[in-house]
């Protein structure tokens, strides 16, 4: 177990990384530690443990900004939001259920830091974007114990380079995050989902593209094969197994109404269909965002052990990159499970962990599209021996080891975590 | 404005520089002509002037390449440009500098409807993305006043807005990948059409680092359908104060309307008297509140914001009830800045961004300075997203006047840092905000800003000068002063 500092200031903060760059001795980044079993193990002797850095510090309905502390535990932000009838547009995915299942309850939610510094999003990146997209201003300790800001507290800026962005996604490798300022917006009113039952994999992507080239301002659009769309228990799904594609559209009442009728017009004929509406639509979304078909139930079973995979695409090559894979698996197809968010662009992939979860196949069956897959879950000792994340092209990953270099001289902050050398 | 001081040995290097660029970019892509070469004396901010050195047109990723490999071998600067657009001087030459210019990158390489995506050459216009996709009712959204001639590389570059902002982001928020080419001749591709790239996201750093870290040869950005209807209220108020109460209203509804735009009296008038679109001229502010989406949505929603119009004591009131209507209450918005052309000889664009709910106070502040410094002001304000963009009415030829219109417009920047706002929400800083960037950013802050330029440009070859007030040299930002403690932190809680 690694010695823990738990700073309750960003000055604390400070203190520890200087010390640590002065002892040349690598940290482990930590806010709730929720996703702490995602990325390559890293080898440290400390953690720097941000969970006492809470509380929101700014909240402005009106303005649309909220800042907080990087630990605040995002259950907290989503309540202060919700009471306010607004939302983060990008709607965090909690992993908690994935990685840590019921047992890890008490970190199951994970903090705002965290969710920024994994650029995690839900089922509506496909409309409103990523973390990245909503991340305005931050506060934070570079590798060189260095206490520095970038961005603001208004969505317009272009003030200096965006550090936000830079941030978002790089796994704790670059600094401290103390205090994150985002963008939040008005929750729509209702939330209503097309179900579209029984379409194979390509009529699925096929019927989703149509429905997001479409007018209707679609904000989600996923597909659950017939065994996973099994999982979600909803007598609104078919009695017998068959494939559920969701297309969800939210807004004002009068809106959602029509919009519905007019996909279902659209896309209705093809196939038998159905409307989930407000709280099912909700809890199917939830289901879909948490990868809740892949999460850890506890009891060992088939699956419990498997890796899990998270590979984005073409969103309309998701179904001819799945047929690319079941072929290049040969006889070990049939212990891949799936299915489809981001109207086909986003794949979560569920593969028994022996032969490296099947790592060469799922990343070069990318190769005709690009994209790139990332080890979500997947034991210590085979995120140890396998890339975690997609394997960077040389010129791009010798800048990003300068970058980092730019951030964290020292390599002491997260080293490791994402790629070697990063 | 201080720039970077002009080595001389380049300068007397000169004829062997296009010999060898010629080599590169062959024909008429090299121009060394000092007539030629006065097109590209200054970009949008005419304030400033200054002829480059060498212009090169290359054609090809492959030249771009070896130009800038042949310009980091030899010492040489570079500055990147678009289509010259640029109001914050990004594209100001050197006058011991290239100018690297991009506008023969004009295709469009691949467009997908499917994936609702198109790839293009930087060089493309903004609005030039939106036509080759209408046929199919798709259209780029980010959509900067300049849009009919600025480029989707110069747009990269400076992180464009537009009106639609607060609904539809700005370019970074509609950018899928990149193709790009490092100061050492390095060409690297950056997404695709897959949703985030792997690896740290470079394409978000890049897009309004202002051609600083490297040199766009190729973008992907995102279509969106277009909405099925827009409608639009024109809607006038005795205060900026109850126009103000009225935006916040709405978004306290719920509502994320596509655009909403507020002109203050001067410029109301300005514009009015140029097109005539038939604003009310008794009013204080005028606010066009645009809403757009499904048919059924824009039309409920119009009543909510009619209702609350009337709420907030709209003296006059008119809502859209044809396409031709609509662009009616847009033409005087968008012919403002030409329309203050004509009252005023010059005027000088601002670009900060402040919560909204300081604006009756920022516009009363600035009213303070227009008399202090003896110049008028006209405000147009992205009310939205809180963007101001306050015109500063002199006369170049006047003795001074310049000077007193950029102290002043240098006073609305830092007023709206003082609020909470940002120096620049769209133009960018380049060499005008330039020397106001400590006003926002400490040192700490600024030099790890250029830190991350060392990771792109370690010899700062790509257009220096701008953003940083101060140049330092990469290896004295890369040292640290490390002074070794005792790990103990008594006062630390450890567990």
């Amino acid at each position: 177990m690694a010695d823990r500092f738990k700073p309750e200031s960003i000055e604390q903060v400070a203190d520890v990384v200087s010390w640590a760059a002065a002892e040349n001795t690598p940290i482990e980044i930590l806010g709730r530690g929720s996703k702490a079993a995602l990325g390559r193990p890293t080898q440290t002797e400390y953690s720097l443990d941000l969970s006492a850095l809470t509380g929101i510090t700014l909240y402005e309905p009106d303005e649309l900004v909220l800042s907080a502390r990087a630990g605040t535990p995002m259950a907290e932000i989503e309540a202060a939001l919700a009471e306010q009838n607004q939302y983060l547009a990008f709607e965090p995915a909690d992993y908690g259920p994935l990685l840590n299942g019921s047992a890890g309850d008490d970190v199951t939610s994970g903090s705002l830091g965290g969710v920024m510094s994994c650029n995690l999003a839900g089922p509506r990146r496909i409309k409103s974007g990523a973390a990245r997209d909503h991340f305005l201003g931050l506060k934070g300790v570079s590798g060189r114990g260095e206490i520095f800001q970038a961005g603001g507290r208004v969505v317009k800026n272009v003030t200096g380079y965006d550090l936000m962005k830079l941030h978002a996604g790089a796994y704790g490798t670059l600094s401290a995050l103390t205090d994150i300022t985002v963008k939040v917006l008005p929750a729509p009113d209702k939330t209503r989902s097309v179900l579209l039952f029984g379409l194979d994999d390509a009529m699925a992507v096929k019927a989703m593209t149509q429905a997001m080239g479409s007018s209707h301002e679609v904000s989600a659009a996923a597909c659950l094969p017939a065994e996973i769309a099994k999982g979600f228990e909803n007598s609104h799904f078919p009695d017998t197994a068959k494939s559920v594609t969701a297309i969800r559209v939210e807004g004002p009442g009068p809106s959602v109404t029509h919009r519905c009728a007019a996909l279902r017009n659209e896309l209705g004929a093809q196939t038998e269909s159905n409307e989930l509406h407000s709280h099912n639509s909700t809890s199917l979304w939830t289901y879909i965002r948490n990868v809740m078909p892949f999460a850890l139930s506890g009891q060992a079973g088939p699956g419990e052990s498997d890796a899990v995979w998270r590979v984005s695409v073409p969103p309309a090559s998701g179904a001819e990159y799945v047929a690319a894979l079941q072929q290049s698996l040969g006889d070990q197809a049939a212990g891949l499970r799936y299915f489809f968010d981001w109207s086909g662009g986003l794949i979560w992939l569920a593969l028994p962990e022996d032969a490296d979860a099947q790592q060469q196949a799922v990343r070069d069956a990318l190769s005709p599209y690009g994209g790139h897959a990332t080890l979500i879950r997947a034991s210590a000792d085979l995120r140890n021996r396998v890339a975690v994340f997609q394997p960077l092209d040389l010129g791009i990953s010798a800048l990003s080891s300068r970058v980092k270099n730019s951030f964290d001289p020292h390599g002491i902050m997260n080293p490791g975590r994402m790629y070697a050398g990063v | 404005m201080l720039m970077p001081e002009p080595d001389q040995a380049t300068i007397s290097r000169k004829l062997d520089i296009v010999m060898k660029l010629r080599e590169i970019v062959p024909g008429e892509g090299v121009i060394a002509d000092e007539h030629e070469l006065k097109v590209y004396e200054s970009d949008g901010l005419t304030a400033y002037k200054q002829p480059p050195l060498i212009a090169v047109l290359p054609e090809t990723t492959e030249q771009v390449s070896q130009v800038l490999k042949y310009c980091h071998d030899e010492g040489i600067k570079i500055v990147p440009r678009g289509a010259g657009t640029s109001l914050s001087g990004g594209a100001l030459p050197l006058a011991d500098g290239i100018i690297l210019g991009l506008g023969k990158f004009n295709r469009i390489l691949d467009i997908d409807f499917d994936n609702r995506c198109a790839v293009v050459q930087p060089g493309v216009t903004n609005l030039g993305i939106t036509k080759a996709v209408e046929d199919e009712g798709f259209y780029y959204a980010p959509d900067p006043s300049s849009q009919i001639a600025c480029t989707i590389g110069g747009n990269v570059a400076e992180n464009s807005g537009g009106v639609h902002c607060l609904k539809y982001g700005l370019t970074t928020n509609n950018l899928l990948g990149l193709e790009m080419v490092l100061i050492d001749g390095i060409v690297l591709r950056i997404g695709g059409k897959h949703l985030d790239a792997e690896g740290y996201d470079l394409l978000g750093l890049m897009t309004g680092s202002e051609g600083l870290l490297g040199v766009v040869t190729e973008v992907t950005v995102r279509l969106l359908k277009k909405p099925e209807t827009a409608r639009a209220l024109l809607l006038g108020f005795s205060s900026s104060e109850s126009a103000g109460e009225l935006v916040a209203a709405i978004i306290a509804a719920g509502i994320v309307p596509g655009g909403m735009e507020m002109m203050d009296r001067p410029a109301i008038h300005a514009a009015e008297d140029f097109v005539h679109a038939g604003y009310p001229l008794d009013v204080e502010a005028l606010l066009i509140v645009e809403l757009d989406g499904p048919k059924a949505e824009v039309d409920y929603l119009m009543e909510t914001v009619s209702r609350l119009a009337d709420e907030k004591g709209a003296v006059t009131k008119r809502v859209s009830e044809s396409e031709e209507e609509r662009m009616r209450f847009w033409a005087g918005r968008k012919a403002a800045f030409p329309a203050v052309g004509r009252i005023s000889p010059d005027y000088y664009c601002m670009d900060g961004t402040i919560p909204r709910n300081q604006l009756p106070h920022v516009l009363r502040r600035m009213r303070e300075m227009s008399e202090h410094y003896g110049l008028g002001v006209a405000n147009v304000f992205h009310a939205g997203d809180g963007n101001l963009h306050p015109l500063i009415l002199y006369d170049a030829n006047k003795e001074g006047e310049l000077q007193k219109a950029e102290d002043f417009g240098s006073d609305i920047l830092r007023l709206c840092v003082e609020v909470g706002g940002v120096l620049t929400g769209e133009h960018g800083v380049g060499v005008e905000k330039r020397d106001l960037m400590p006003d926002m950013f400490t040192d700490i802050d600024l030099k790890q800003q250029q830190r991350v330029k060392c990771a792109f440009d370690p010899d700062a070859l790509l257009n220096p000068g701008k953003v940083f007030p101060q140049l330092h040299r990469c290896a004295e930002l890369g040292r640290m002063h490390i002074s070794r403690g005792q790990l103990p932190f008594p006062e630390l809680p450890r567990f």
